[in-house]
């Protein structure tokens, strides 16, 4: 494939590694087929996508490859992305079922699935088989660590630039590489992953053999685990989580709380080294918002009488924080109907995130504490001008450019989220269905910063099946945006990307 | 004992000076001039070349040398030259080096690089002016018996409220001991009775807490710093930095140099580094640095040292102490304002001199150039000490020596009348250099 002369991005070497990736994604549709299999269920969704995804990924694998520069690494995050989220609505179309069978909805949910945004269009939740549940499920599984990560041991076997990837990736150097070979790093993380997703199913079935949680069955043990430690949110249930026992409940709050720990920290946890965790000031500022957060909520649950018990203010305060701040999206109970203090503290906890590093998207606590200590250090420059004071994280020095790009991050997702705001009202009213501001204010927040529920009608036991397709497809595009950090984006967006 | 030393500079000079009178010494320095000049002032074997040469080194025959030391201010070379003595000679390789890197990498492994003992002046330096930032009115500070026992050397006050008090009813601490006043460069033996005048250096052994309870006793208004300003952040400013941070100090650090202030406020979490010239007087208002309990100048110009600390002197900073690269400088800086005045090099040679006398004792501190010593020993079986109390002992042992502290283990033992000392026991002693040979024999 050739371009013309001033077009120095390599399209042939993305879209090849992207084809790579797309034939990569047989081995799960294969995999979920075969469930679909197990429960008597069409096949043909799982099959057909396959056959097609092979198709193009072989072909598209077979351009011309050379080696991976910065742009074509930019280019293939963005694209690999992309490319997943349409080939995971195409089981939705086949399947034809329910809200998933129009294009829009079936991108919307696929999309919002792999960039583990949670926020679904699907209303009766029984008019879909198991396996088109499952592949939802899958879909944020992958998702989760990033495909990319998958991908990058993918294409270091392959031998080409795999840490320009992780970079790319990880936009705020806290991936650190823990083996010096990438893809060894990307197998240990891999495993980690795999084994809390194996460790939150084993709970699930143990409380289920105990008498603690009698309706939980395999299949939701496993769903939810995907869905749970990838910080994505998509329940097989209409109540979300709020159809178990609350033994589960509690049980379940761990796994969100460690998807969106640093896995490079859990991993250290793994090898017996609590201090690297305890020493971590993003670590401790991350449990210091879940608490405080927590404590808010749970105070004005108590002062509007919501709940008459205590243990029902702590857990359901714990639960829906937890999960809304680590942008995993599952509800306990429908707190559309909470007051208006408690779902603001909700709505705070939108804009955090997880840590850095982790399953998680938001803004994320490391760059809110970045912007917190930078701030400190402002205010300390104020009354000692010639102080040369850097902004540390455990410690150590945080590059002024960072902190640059910490407060350049953090303004456009504020300039990002008020335009789709306003999107999303004037679109509204364009066909006139009437939405309030906090709830236009709510669904953007949710689904550009991927946390899946919001309030109103796209609340956690709603759908967001009643928006224009205008405002759906305004929201899977920043679903995409949100789920790469923006800046790849606005990168590809600028000339000089295009240009030598 | 035949000591050879390479670099006839400051530290050199001054450790061959010491040595002379009871040693076979022998000086290499690739200059000339100074080779010439040492001829004539001292009584040593001068050699002119290259110390790292090791023709050079066996023209000085190094082979039959017991002590090597390495003394120039090029820290390679004192290194190389070490390496170059070990190959030749069973000698004692000795090397002073001005960066702690080299340091850092010989304590980890002893005897590497071939030197057996390796003096940092840098490093040095700033624990001396941290030792001494620490007590109001210390002109030396030094520590025996891992820490336990602290010498110090004080001046007197005019307005303190110990001149004119005699021993007895200043001495209000139960683990210190007056060791000696050195009164116009005397050393004068304290009996209870005698009276402490303004101006008198008092020696004290003791705990640091007592030391550090009568340093406030003697300056009452000077209590222990907090504010804590350094000016200049080459090595050994860093070092004190550094140094004062581990003591749980938030010291503040001036540096004139951009790239370098970025760089020291990046190692120096707890220091508040200010990018400008403390000789700016616009700068010392708006820091208050005439607030800080303790200004250190650390510059590489004794000038600019002199200069930064009057400026702060004259906003109303209690204590300054100041580098003196020069170390004849040192009288004149203390002449005219500045509080303590710390030569690296002099520091050096001190440390060196007292390594080489060391040999028989655990530690020493020598006092105020050569009139006495503090001296660390263990007691052994043949000591005229061991199961007798200090009462008993003072028949058999000479004017001019004052037992100032025993250690066991742990524990601190403060010398009185009718301490029993034990064998295996530490005793610091002060001792007079008049009966420092016959003293050493019977302890």
């Amino acid at each position: 494939m050739s371009f013309a002369g001033e077009l120095r991005v390599d399209w042939a070497t993305s879209l090849s590694l992207v084809g790579t990736v797309l034939k990569a994604l047989t081995v799960p549709l294969v995999g979920t087929a075969l469930v679909a299999l197990w429960y008597r269920e069409p096949l043909a969704p799982f099959l057909a996508t396959a056959v097609l995804t092979l198709a193009a990924g072989v072909a598209l694998e077979r351009l011309d490859r050379d080696d991976l520069g910065i742009r074509e690494g930019f280019l293939m995050v963005a694209l690999t992305w992309l490319a997943i989220a349409v080939v995971g609505a195409v089981p939705f179309l086949i399947a034809s079922e329910g809200n998933l069978a129009t294009p829009v909805n079936a991108l919307f949910e696929s999309t919002s699935g792999v960039t583990t945004t949670g926020a679904t269009v699907v209303e009766n939740f029984d008019a879909h088989g198991r396996s088109i549940h499952l592949w939802r499920s899958l879909l944020q599984w992958m998702g989760g660590l990033g495909i990319l990560v998958i991908a990058v041991a993918v294409l270091s076997q392959l031998s080409i630039g795999g840490a320009q990837l992780m970079e790319t990736e990880s936009q705020t150097q806290d991936v650190n590489k823990l083996t010096p070979s990438i893809e060894a790093t990307a197998r240990l993380l891999g495993w980690l992953y795999a084994g809390l997703t194996g460790l939150m199913v084993a709970t699930w079935l143990a409380l289920g053999a105990v008498g603690l949680g009698p309706e939980v069955t395999l299949y939701d043990a496993v769903a939810h685990a995907f869905t749970a430690v990838s910080t994505a949110g998509f329940s097989p249930r209409a109540e979300s989580l709020g159809a178990f026992s609350p033994a589960v409940q509690w049980a379940t709050i761990p796994f969100m709380f460690l998807g969106a720990t640093n896995f490079v920290l859990l991993y250290h946890l793994t090898r017996g080294n609590l201090s690297r965790l305890v020493d971590s000031d993003e670590f401790r500022f991350y449990l210091a918002v879940v608490l405080g957060l927590t404590g808010l909520t749970a105070g004005f649950l108590v002062a509007s009488d919501q709940f008459t018990r205590i243990e029902q203010v702590a857990r359901h305060s714990l639960f829906q924080v937890v999960s809304i701040l680590t942008t995993t999206g599952y509800a306990t109970v429908d707190f559309v109907d909470w007051s208006p203090a408690a779902k603001h503290m909700l709505f705070l906890a939108m804009f955090s995130g997880g840590m850095a590093g982790s399953t998680t998207c938001s803004i994320k606590t490391l760059r809110w504490l970045v912007v917190v200590k930078s701030f400190r250090r402002d205010l300390f420059r104020e009354v000692h001008p010639d102080a040369i004071r850097p902004v540390r994280l455990s410690g150590q020095v945080v590059d002024e450019e960072v902190v640059r790009d910490v407060y350049a991050y953090v303004l456009l997702s504020g300039i990002i989220f008020v335009l789709l705001t306003v999107f999303v009202v004037t679109d509204a009213a364009r066909v006139g269905n009437g939405i309030g501001e906090f709830e236009a204010m709510g669904a953007s927040a949710a689904t550009f910063l991927n946390v899946g529920p919001a309030f109103g009608d796209a609340g956690p036991y709603g759908s967001y099946v009643g928006f224009p397709w205008t405002t759906k497809a305004a929201f899977i595009l920043l679903m995409w945006i949100g789920r790469i950090e923006i800046i790849p984006v606005l990168v590809l967006l600028t000339p000089a990307f295009w240009r030598s | 004992m035949r000591v050879v030393i390479v670099g006839a500079g400051e530290v050199g000079s001054t450790i061959a000076e010491s040595l002379a009178k009871s040693h076979d010494v022998v000086v290499i320095d690739i200059d000339s001039d100074r080779v010439e000049s040492l001829t004539y002032s001292l009584d040593v074997l001068p050699i002119e070349g290259d110390g790292s040469d090791i023709d050079t080194l066996e023209e000085a025959d190094v082979a039959d040398a017991d002590l090597f030391i390495a003394s120039t201010d090029d820290d390679e070379t004192n290194i190389v030259a070490c390496g170059a003595a070990n190959v030749v000679s069973d000698a004692f390789t000795i090397a002073r080096v001005k960066s702690p890197k080299y340091l850092q990498a010989w304590q980890r492994a002893r005897g590497a690089f071939g030197v057996d003992f390796m003096v940092c002046s840098d490093l040095l330096t700033a624990e001396a002016i941290v030792g001494l930032a620490g007590l109001p009115t210390a002109q030396d500070v030094d520590t025996f018996a891992d820490g336990l026992v602290q010498m110090t050397e004080f001046e007197i006050p005019a307005e303190s409220p110990v001149a004119d008090q005699t021993v007895a009813e200043a001495d209000r601490f139960d683990s210190l001991t007056f060791a000696a006043i050195i009164r116009d460069d005397h050393v004068v033996i304290p009996r209870g009775d005698t009276r402490l005048t303004a101006g008198d250096e008092v020696i004290a052994i003791g705990s640091p807490d007592s030391i550090r309870a009568f340093s406030s006793e003697i300056a009452p208004e000077e209590q222990g710093p907090e504010d804590v300003v350094i000016v200049g952040g080459g090595e050994i400013g860093y070092q004190t930095a550094r140094l004062l941070e581990e003591r749980g100090f938030s010291p503040r650090l001036i540096e004139q140099d951009e790239e370098r202030a970025r760089w020291l406020a990046e190692k120096l979490p707890n220091t508040t580094v200010l990018n400008s010239d403390a000789t700016d007087q616009e700068l010392l208002e708006r820091e208050n640095v005439g607030m800080a309990d303790v200004v250190v100048a650390a510059l590489e110009n004794d000038q600019q040292n002199l200069l930064a600390t009057l400026l702060a002197k004259r906003k109303g900073t209690d204590r300054a102490i100041t580098v003196v690269n020069t170390g004849d400088f040192a009288e004149l800086f203390e002449a005219v304002g500045v509080d303590v005045a710390v030569s690296p090099r002099k520091a050096t040679a001190e440390e060196i001199t007292r390594f080489t006398r060391a040999r028989r004792a655990e530690n020493v501190s020598i006092i105020e150039g050569d009139k006495a010593e503090v001296l660390e020993l263990e007691v052994d079986p043949d000591s005229v000490l061991v199961d007798r109390s200090i009462r008993d002992v003072a028949a058999d042992i000479p004017e001019g020596v004052v037992i100032g502290a025993i250690t066991r283990g742990d524990e601190h033992i403060t010398p009185r009348g009718d301490t029993i000392v034990r064998e295996g026991d530490h005793v610091v002693v002060f001792v007079d250099t008049e009966v420092l040979s016959e003293v050493t024999e019977k302890l």
